[in-house]
C-alpha cells in the first residue's frame, strides 16, 4: 500500500523528517516503555525545566511519575560504555508545567543523545545535526543556532566572587545580556574592573565562529577562561574544516547561554527560528550529570520542542502588521 | 524592504520621553501622536512603534509581537520576563522603597503586613532579610493602606516623595533604584541583531 504523506499533521511530518535524518546518520530509536520512580526526578530537580512532576502510586505501593524529561531516563537505563558510543534519538510525550499556562501539559519532544566516548568530534557531529534539524523544521523561515561554552563562562564567573549568591546573580545577568547590571553588581562587590570587563567584552561578542574566534581568544588571553578555549576551538575545527567548506553554516557564538553548572559543562547551544519568539531547540554537553549518576561515559545531546514549533507562521510581529494601514 | 524594528512604547509621560530619545537618534515617526492610530511606522528609518500599557510591554516583547520595548526595572523584576535587557535608558528614574507612617518601628514580633503592587519584589526583599511578612496585593492607591490600618508598611515607587508626605508617610527603607530599560526578544535579536545594535549605539 502506498502511503499518502498528506494524511500526516505538520508535527507528524516534522517528526518523520527528523527520524529519517537521525536514522540515516546512524542513530537508533530509543523508546521508554515504563514509568520511572519519582525519586529519579526528585534527586535531579534542577536538571528539569520545571521541578513539578505528576506522580501516582503504582499497584505495588511505589511512587511513580509521568516523565517530565527523557534524558534522565536514558542516562539511568543505558549501559555505561565509556569506550564505545551510543547514538540514540527519541520522540516521546513529556509531562511538565508549561511556562505559558502555568499548568501541566502533555508536550511532544524529540531529541538526540550521544553517550559513551563522546569527545569533541562527537560534539561537532551533534551540533551539525542540531543545525540540520533546524533547517528541516524551519520550512522557509530563517533560523540560527547559538553556540557557547559554559565552562569558559563558569571559570570566569567563579574567578569573580567567592559568594554563591553573587555568582548566581552574575549568571542571571549574563543570560539577560545585562551589561549595565553586571557592571553595577561588580562595583557593589569590589570585583576588579578587568575581570568585569572580560565578562562584559565576552558577552558583547556575537557572530559566526570564523569571524569572532580571534576576538574571543584575545579577550580570554591570560584569564581563567583561557584553559577552555582549546576545547571550543577543537569543536569548531570539526564544524569548519580547513578550506572553507561549510563556511555558510547558520551558527553564531554567543556567551549568554547559561545552564545549571551542576549538570552541564562545555558546549551549549540553542536553536531559534525567525517568527517563533522562543527557543525551539536546546542542547549541550552534560558530563557532570553522568558523574552525578555514577557513570563514567561522557554525553552530549539536544531536544526539540515540537509544541513551541507550533507557533511557526502563527506569530505576531512583522508578518502580522506589515502594510496594516495599506489594506 | 530593509529590516524594521517593532518597538513597544509604554503609554504616558515615560513613553513619550523614550520616544523623544528614539527621535533624537534618527528614529522619528511623523504622526506618532495621532490619537486614532495604534501602529506608527517610518519605513525609511526602519522602525515601527505601538503604544501599550506599561506593564504589558514585557509581554509584547517576550512573545515576539515587539522586537524591542522600553519598561521600568520594577516591571522586569516583578514579572521576570525571559528577555534581554540591553540598555539602561537613564530615564524614568525613581526608587523602590518601604514607606511607613512617621515614627513607625518594626519590632519583629508579628509578621509585617506589607501592602504593595509589587508582590515579587517585596517578597524577595523581605526574604533576603529573613523577615516574615503578610503580603497584601493592591492595584492602586497603596498609600491609603497604612492610614486605614490595612497594612503596617507599603512597598512602592517614589519619585519626589510628595505623595508620601501629603499622607503623613515617610521612607522607612530603600530597596533599589529604578530606571527605564531597553529590552529585546531573545529570538528576534538573532534575526535583527545588526539593526538592533545600530539602534543601541545611536540612543
Amino acid at each position: 500500500m502506498q502511503y499518502d504523506q498528506n494524511v500526516l499533521t505538520r508535527t507528524e511530518r516534522r517528526i518523520f523528517a527528523l527520524r529519517t535524518l537521525y536514522s540515516r546518520a546512524g542513530y537508533r530509536s530509543y523508546r521508554m516503555r515504563k514509568f520511572e520512580d519519582y525519586d529519579l526526578y526528585s534527586r535531579n530537580k534542577d536538571f528539569l525545566l520545571s521541578d513539578r512532576v505528576i506522580t501516582f502510586t503504582d499497584t505495588n505501593g511505589k511512587l511513580k511519575a509521568l516523565k517530565p524529561d527523557v534524558t534522565l531516563s536514558i542516562v539511568k537505563n543505558i549501559e555505561d560504555t565509556p569506550d564505545a558510543l551510543n547514538r540514540l534519538f527519541y520522540d516521546e510525550n513529556v509531562y511538565r508545567v508549561s511556562g505559558r499556562t502555568g499548568t501541566f501539559r502533555e508536550i511532544m519532544q524529540m531529541g538526540l543523545e550521544c553517550i559513551g566516548d563522546a569527545g569533541n568530534a562527537v560534539a561537532a557531529e551533534v551540533i551539525d545535526l542540531a543545525e540540520q534539524s533546524l533547517a528541516l523544521v524551519a520550512e522557509d523561515y530563517d533560523y540560527i543556532l547559538r553556540v557557547s561554552d559554559v565552562d569558559m563562562l563558569t571559570l570566569l564567573v567563579d574567578g569573580m566572587s567567592d559568594s554563591g549568591q553573587v555568582r548566581s546573580r552574575l549568571l542571571s545577568l549574563v543570560s539577560a545580556k545585562n551589561l549595565h547590571g553586571i557592571e553595577s553588581l561588580c562595583a557593589e562587590n569590589d570585583i576588579p574592573e578587568e575581570k568585569c570587563r572580560t565578562l562584559t567584552d565576552l558577552l558583547k561578542v556575537y557572530g559566526t565562529p570564523p569571524e569572532v574566534m580571534p576576538e574571543i581568544e584575545e579577550i580570554c588571553r591570560g584569564t581563567e577562561a583561557e584553559a577552555e578555549i582549546e576545547e571550543l576551538a577543537d569543536v569548531l575545527r570539526g564544524l569548519y574544516p580547513e578550506g572553507g567548506a561549510k563556511a555558510d553554516r547558520k551558527i553564531v557564538l554567543d556567551f549568554s547561554i547559561v545552564g545549571d553548572t551542576n549538570y552541564y559543562n562545555g558546549m551549549a547551544f540553542e536553536g531559534y527560528i525567525d517568527g517563533v519568539p522562543e527557543c525551539v531547540l536546546v542542547g549541550g554537553r552534560y558530563d557532570k550529570l553522568m558523574r552525578r549518576m555514577k557513570k563514567k561515559s561522557r554525553a552530549i545531546g539536544f531536544a526539540i520542542y515540537m509544541d513551541t514549533l507550533g507557533m511557526l507562521g502563527r506569530n505576531a510581529g512583522d508578518r502580522a502588521i506589515e502594510n496594516f494601514y495599506d489594506r | 524592504m530593509g529590516t524594521i524594528i517593532n518597538v513597544a512604547l509604554p503609554k504616558g509621560r515615560l513613553g513619550e520621553k523614550v520616544y523623544k530619545m528614539f527621535e533624537a537618534a534618527g528614529y522619528g515617526c511623523e504622526d506618532i501622536f495621532n490619537g486614532r492610530k495604534l501602529v506608527f511606522e517610518n519605513k525609511d528609518a526602519g522602525v515601527r512603534y505601538f503604544w501599550v500599557k506599561p506593564s504589558d510591554v514585557p509581554i509584547y516583547v517576550e512573545r515576539g509581537a515587539a522586537d524591542v520595548g522600553a519598561c521600568g526595572r520594577d516591571i522586569l523584576l516583578e514579572y521576570e520576563p525571559n528577555v534581554y535587557e540591553l540598555k539602561d535608558l537613564g530615564t524614568g528614574i525613581c526608587r523602590m522603597v518601604v514607606a511607613a507612617p512617621k515614627g513607625f518601628k518594626d519590632d519583629g514580633e508579628y509578621p509585617l503586613r506589607v501592602a504593595t503592587k509589587f508582590v515579587n519584589i517585596a517578597q524577595d526583599y523581605y526574604s533576603s532579610k529573613g523577615r516574615d511578612i503578610d503580603i497584601i496585593k493592591l492595584n492602586g492607591s497603596i498609600e491609603i493602606a497604612p492610614i486605614l490600618g490595612l497594612s503596617d508598611v507599603i512597598v512602592d515607587l517614589v519619585e519626589t516623595g510628595n505623595t508620601l508626605r501629603a499622607n503623613d508617610l515617610e521612607v522607612y527603607e530603600e530597596i533599589m533604584d529604578i530606571s527605564t530599560r531597553l529590552i529585546t526578544n531573545k529570538s528576534g535579536y538573532n534575526f535583527k541583531s545588526a539593526a538592533i545594535n545600530r539602534l543601541l549605539e545611536r540612543i
